[in-house]
C-alpha cells in the first residue's frame, strides 16, 4: 500500500518528530523517510542550550548547601524555603531549555527518540539532591548515547549520580565489606546501620535491560546489589578518611571499601571478576539478551506506533538490535523504514509535554517563562522532571485522557490562544502547516467557522488530530 | 465571570453531541433513587502506591519479633510516647493515623494485616495492575475492577469519579468514570466546549471524557463552593503532586534533627491539603445523583532508605492518608453511615530494616477498611506472626488473605455484587477466593 506523500510528511513530523513546525512539511514532502534518517547522528541528541551547570557541580552545590545550613538555623532562615529556591534557581531554567530546544529544534524526530530515553531511564526529582540532577543526568548520561551501542547508554546511566542518588545506589553497602566490618563503622559500632540496598539493582532488570517477566529471581536481585555494591558518587560521606576513593567530587567512584568480596551468581553463571568490572559484567550480558531486546523493541514500537504495537514490528526491531549489538542508530533506521509506523491512522494520545511543545510549534513560538509553563504541566499531570515511579511517564492514551485532563487541555488552549492572538497568522495556514493531510474536513470547516482568532486556533489545538500524533 | 452554571444550555449540547454518556449527576434523575438502599451506599477505594509498609501502619508491638527486626525504624509500645495507638494486645496503628485509631475504637475501622495481590515477583508495576484490574495474572486484564463491578451492577445504575489528573487503572473501563483534580475550568462563557463535543462526537476517547469532564467541572463548582474554603482549589492540594517528598533532603550526620522538623512542617501542610481533599471529594459524593464510588491515588510509599518511624518521610504520608479520611468522614456527614473506604497497597515491604534505615519490597502489607458502615469486628484473615520460620522466603510477612477475597466481600456486603459476578468478570478466575464476610453491617 503506498501512502500519499502528504500524508507521508505529515506522519514524519507528527507521529516520528514533535509537530510541524511552518515550512516543515514541505521541506520533508519530497523523502520523508531520508527527512528522518538524516537526524540519526554518531554525536548522539543535541543539547539544551545555556549556562546549564555540570551534575558534578549541582552534586557539590548541594552539599555545600546541606553544610551551610547548619549555619542557616542558627540565623533562624528556614531550611525548607531554602531548599526549594535552590531548586527554583537550578532545574528551573535546566528545564526551560530542554523545552525550548524541543520547540525549536529542526530535527524531531532526533528529540522525540533522545525524550524517549530519557523517559526509559528515568530519573526524577523525589529529593533536593535528585531534583538539581535530572537535567545533567539527561545531558550527560542520556544524550550523548542515543544513537550509539545501549550497552553505553546502559552504563552510562547507571555510572551517573544522577541514577545512583535516585535508586538508592550510593547507600548501598556490601555487609561482609571492609566497611561494614571495621569497628566503629557499619554493624560493627558507631551506631549507623550499613547494608544492601537492593533498589537500582532490581530496577536495571526489571525496568532498563530484561524487563519483569523474564524469569529473573529474588535471588539474582539481591546477588546483582550485592555486585553492584561500591558504585557511588564521589564525596558521599562513607568515602571519607581511610575508605576515600578515586575521582572528582560529585563524579562516579568505586569504593572498594564498600564493595562485597567474592563472587556473584547471578542468572546461573558465576561473576568472579573484581571490583567495578563485577557488575560492569552483568550489565553487559544483560545488555546483549533477547529478553532486553524483547523489552525494548516492545516499548519503542508503543512509543512510536500505538500502545498495542504491531508484533511483525517488534520482532523486526528486536532482530535488529540483536543482529547489531545493540545499536540504537541500526534500530532507529528499522523503525523509519517499517510500513507499520506510516499507517494514517492516528493511534498515540500526545502527553503534557507532547502537547504544549506542539502547541509551540505549531506558531513557532518557545516558552521563555518556566513559572508560566512549569505548572501547566503539573495541572496536566506531569509536573516537570519528576515523574511519579522509576517506570516513567505512562505511554498509554487511557492514562492521559482523563475528563479532568481533556477539560484542563481546554483551558490551557484558549489561555495560549489568547494570549498569542498578537502575533498569530491566519489560523487556517496554521492549521495546514501543523497538521497537512491530517487535518479532516469537519475541523477545516470548526476552524474556518470561528468567530475569533483566538477560538480558532483553540479549536485546531484541542482538534481530535491535533491531541494525537 | 461569576454569573451561574449554565447547565441546561451545556448538558444540550453533549446530548446532542451524542457522545455515548447522557448527563449524568444534573440530568440523570430516576435510575439510583429507584434502586432503593443501593443508592445511599458509597464506596473510596485509596490506592496507596508504592508498596505501603503494613509493618509500620499496623505495628505489631505485641509480636516478641517485632522490635528486633525492625530495629530503629520500630514503632513504640502503647505505653511509650509517640508509640503505636492501640487495637488488641498485638497490634496498633502508627501514631499518625489519629483519625483512624479514634474510628477503630468506634467499631468503625479494622485492619487486614497480612493482605496481598496474587504477584510475588515484587515488581510495583506488576502488582499495581493486579490491584487495579483484579486479574490473576500479570497483564490478565485491561480494564479496572471497579469498573466492572459498576458494569455488573446494570448500565448506569452508579456512577464513579477518581480523583487525580491521570485515571487510575481501577476505574478504567466500559463505564465512563468522572475525573477531577484541583484547579477548574474557568471561562464559563467560551463555545468551546461546544464546539468541541460537536468535533467529538464520534471519538471514543475525547467524546466521552470531555462530556463527563465537564460536569465534574459544573459539580466542583457547587462541591468546593459548599466548602467555603478555596484551600481545595490549590494545585498543592493534589495528590499526584510530590513536592512535599521534594522538600525533604535525605538526612546525613548532624542534620537529621533539622530534616526531621523541616519534614514535620512539610507534613502539617500536606495534610491540611489532604483533609481538603477529601472534603471537596464527600461534597461531590453528597451531591443528588452524585458519585457513589470514588478511587483516590496516594503514591510516595517506597520507602527504601530513611524510612522514619512516629516521624520521617513514611509517618507524612500516613499523616496524609489518615486526613484524607478525616476530609471524608467529615464531609460526608450523616453520609458517612453508609460509606465504606478501603486503603490498599500492591505489597508490603521486607521484615528486615535493610542496610540504609530502610525497608525492600517484600510480600503481604496491611489494608485499612474504615467506615460508618462497617461491622464492628476484630483483624480481618490471620496473623501470621513475625517469627523466622513464618517469614515468607525468610524475609517477608507471609500472606494469609488474598486481596480479591477482601475486595469480594466488600462489593458483595456494601453494594450487593453476586457471586457469580464477583468470581467470573470482576474478578476473572477467582471461584477459589472466597469473599471475606462479616466486614459491612
Amino acid at each position: 500500500m503506498s501512502i500519499d506523500p502528504d500524508m507521508k510528511a505529515s506522519i514524519a513530523l507528527t507521529r516520528f518528530g514533535l509537530g510541524a513546525k511552518p515550512g516543515e512539511l514541505a521541506a520533508a514532502r519530497a523523502d520523508p523517510t531520508g527527512y528522518l534518517k538524516a537526524q540519526i547522528r554518531p554525536a548522539g541528541a543535541d543539547q539544551p542550550q545555556g549556562d546549564l551547570k555540570s551534575g558534578a557541580a549541582h552534586f557539590n552545590e548541594v552539599r555545600d548547601y546541606q553544610l551551610m545550613r547548619r549555619q542557616d538555623k542558627a540565623d533562624g532562615l528556614d531550611p525548607v524555603k531554602h531548599a526549594q529556591k535552590t531548586i527554583r534557581e537550578s532545574a528551573q531554567p535546566e528545564f526551560l531549555s530542554r523545552a525550548q530546544l524541543a520547540c525549536q529544534t529542526d530535527a524531531g524526530f532526533r528529540e522525540r527518540w533522545t525524550l524517549f530515553w530519557c523517559n526509559h531511564f528515568t530519573v526524577a526529582a523525589k529529593n533536593l539532591p535528585t531534583a538539581v540532577e535530572v537535567g545533567p543526568f539527561e545531558r550527560e548520561a542520556i544524550r550523548p548515547h542515543v544513537f550509539g551501542r545501549f550497552e553505553d547508554l546502559l552504563a552510562a546511566s547507571t555510572m551517573h549520580p544522577g541514577m545512583l542518588l535516585y535508586l538508592d545506589q550510593v547507600q548501598s553497602v556490601g555487609p561482609h565489606s571492609l566497611f561494614a566490618t571495621t569497628r566503629g563503622f557499619g554493624y560493627g559500632g558507631g551506631g549507623k546501620l550499613s547494608g544492601l540496598n537492593e533498589n537500582l539493582a532490581r530496577e536495571i532488570l526489571e525496568l532498563h535491560t530484561l524487563g519483569v517477566g523474564s524469569g529473573y529471581t529474588q535471588a539474582d536481585v539481591t546477588e546483582f546489589a550485592r555486585a553492584l555494591t561500591g558504585w557511588s558518587v564521589q564525596g558521599e560521606n562513607r568515602g571519607a578518611g581511610r575508605f576515600a576513593s578515586a575521582g572528582e567530587p560529585g563524579e562516579f567512584t568505586f569504593r572498594e571499601a564498600l564493595h562485597e568480596p567474592g563472587a556473584r551468581h547471578i542468572f546461573g553463571k558465576t561473576y568472579d571478576e573484581d571490583g567495578v568490572a563485577q557488575a560492569g559484567a552483568v550489565l553487559h550480558d544483560v545488555a546483549g539478551s533477547p529478553a532486553t531486546a524483547q523489552h525494548l523493541a516492545t516499548k519503542i514500537a508503543r512509543h512510536f506506533v500505538a500502545d498495542d504495537p504491531p508484533p511483525a514490528l517488534v520482532a523486526r526491531l528486536k532482530s535488529t538490535y540483536l543482529d547489531t549489538d545493540g545499536r540504537l542508530d541500526r534500530v532507529a533506521e528499522t523503525l523509519i523504514d517499517s510500513p507499520e509506523a506510516w499507517a494514517p491512522e492516528q493511534r498515540k494520545f500526545k502527553t503534557p509535554y507532547e502537547f504544549l511543545v506542539s502547541s509551540y510549534r505549531a506558531l513557532n513560538l518557545a516558552p521563555d517563562d518556566f513559572t508560566r509553563f512549569g505548572p501547566v504541566l503539573t495541572s496536566l499531570g506531569q509536573q516537570p522532571f519528576n515523574a511519579p515511579s522509576p517506570k516513567g511517564w505512562a505511554e498509554d492514551a487511557q492514562a492521559w485522557a482523563a475528563p479532568d485532563a481533556i477539560v484542563k487541555r481546554m483551558g490551557w488552549s484558549e489561555a495560549y490562544a489568547a494570549a498569542t492572538a498578537p502575533v498569530m497568522s491566519e489560523p487556517m495556514q496554521i492549521a495546514q502547516n501543523a497538521l497537512g493531510a491530517q487535518l479532516t474536513p469537519p475541523v477545516s470547516l470548526a476552524v474556518s467557522r470561528a468567530e475569533s482568532r483566538p477560538e480558532a486556533l483553540a479549536i485546531l489545538l484541542m482538534s481530535p488530530e491535533f491531541q494525537r500524533r | 465571570m461569576t454569573r451561574p452554571l449554565d447547565l441546561t444550555r451545556r448538558s444540550a449540547l453533549l446530548a446532542a453531541a451524542g457522545a455515548g454518556v447522557s448527563i449524568s449527576f444534573l440530568g440523570r434523575s430516576a435510575y439510583a433513587a429507584a434502586e432503593g438502599d443501593l443508592a445511599r451506599r458509597k464506596l473510596v477505594v485509596i490506592i496507596c502506591r508504592g508498596a505501603m509498609d503494613g509493618l509500620s501502619v499496623s505495628p505489631p508491638v505485641g509480636d516478641p519479633n517485632y522490635k528486633p527486626l525492625r530495629g530503629e525504624i520500630a514503632i513504640g509500645g502503647f505505653d511509650q510516647a509517640d508509640g503505636a495507638l492501640k487495637l488488641d494486645d498485638t497490634f496498633g496503628l502508627h501514631p499518625k493515623l489519629t483519625t483512624i485509631h479514634a474510628l477503630a475504637l468506634k467499631g468503625q475501622a479494622r485492619i487486614a494485616p497480612a493482605v496481598a495481590t496474587p504477584d510475588r515477583a515484587r515488581s510495583h508495576f506488576e502488582a499495581q495492575d493486579l490491584l487495579e484490574n483484579g486479574s490473576p495474572v500479570v497483564y490478565g486484564a485491561s480494564s479496572g475492577w471497579l469498573n466492572r463491578a459498576m458494569e455488573a451492577l446494570g448500565p448506569r445504575k452508579i456512577e464513579a469519579i477518581s480523583v487525580g489528573a491521570q485515571a487510575p487503572l481501577i476505574l478504567r473501563g466500559k463505564i465512563q468514570a468522572a475525573s477531577w483534580s484541583p484547579g477548574g475550568y474557568k471561562d464559563r462563557d467560551s463555545r468551546l466546549p461546544g464546539i468541541l463535543a460537536d468535533l467529538y462526537a464520534h471519538d471514543p476517547l475525547l467524546g466521552p471524557a470531555l462530556a463527563s469532564g465537564l460536569e465534574t467541572e459544573a459539580m466542583a463548582k457547587v462541591a468546593t463552593s459548599a466548602m467555603g474554603s478555596e484551600s481545595a482549589m490549590n494545585p498543592a492540594a493534589t495528590p499526584a503532586a510530590t513536592s512535599m517528598s521534594m522538600a525533604s533532603p535525605a538526612p546525613s550526620g548532624d542534620y537529621a534533627q533539622q530534616v526531621r522538623q523541616a519534614q514535620a512542617q512539610v507534613g502539617r501542610q500536606g495534610a491540611v491539603a489532604a483533609r481538603a481533599l477529601g472534603t471537596t471529594l464527600a461534597h461531590f459524593m453528597t451531591e443528588p445523583n452524585g458519585p457513589q464510588i470514588a478511587a483516590i491515588s496516594i503514591d510516595g510509599f517506597d520507602t527504601h532508605a530513611n524510612q522514619g518511624a512516629a516521624e520521617g518521610q513514611l509517618a507524612n504520608r500516613l499523616a496524609y492518608l489518615d486526613a484524607v479520611i478525616d476530609g471524608l468522614q467529615s464531609g460526608l456527614g450523616p453520609e458517612w453511615s453508609n460509606t465504606v473506604v478501603v486503603a490498599a497497597t500492591e505489597f508490603g515491604r521486607t521484615a528486615h530494616v535493610n542496610g540504609t534505615r530502610g525497608t525492600d519490597h517484600g510480600t503481604a502489607s496491611t489494608a485499612l477498611i474504615a467506615g460508618g458502615a462497617l461491622k464492628p469486628g476484630g483483624i480481618v484473615g490471620d496473623w501470621p506472626t513475625l517469627a523466622q520460620g513464618r517469614l515468607f522466603e525468610a524475609r517477608d510477612t507471609a500472606p494469609t488473605l488474598d486481596m480479591r477475597g477482601l475486595f469480594k466481600g466488600v462489593l458483595a456486603e456494601q453494594l450487593g455484587v453476586d457471586r457469580r459476578a464477583l468470581d467470573t468478570v470482576v474478578f476473572p478466575d477467582s471461584a477459589g477466593v472466597a469473599p471475606v464476610a462479616g466486614i459491612v453491617a
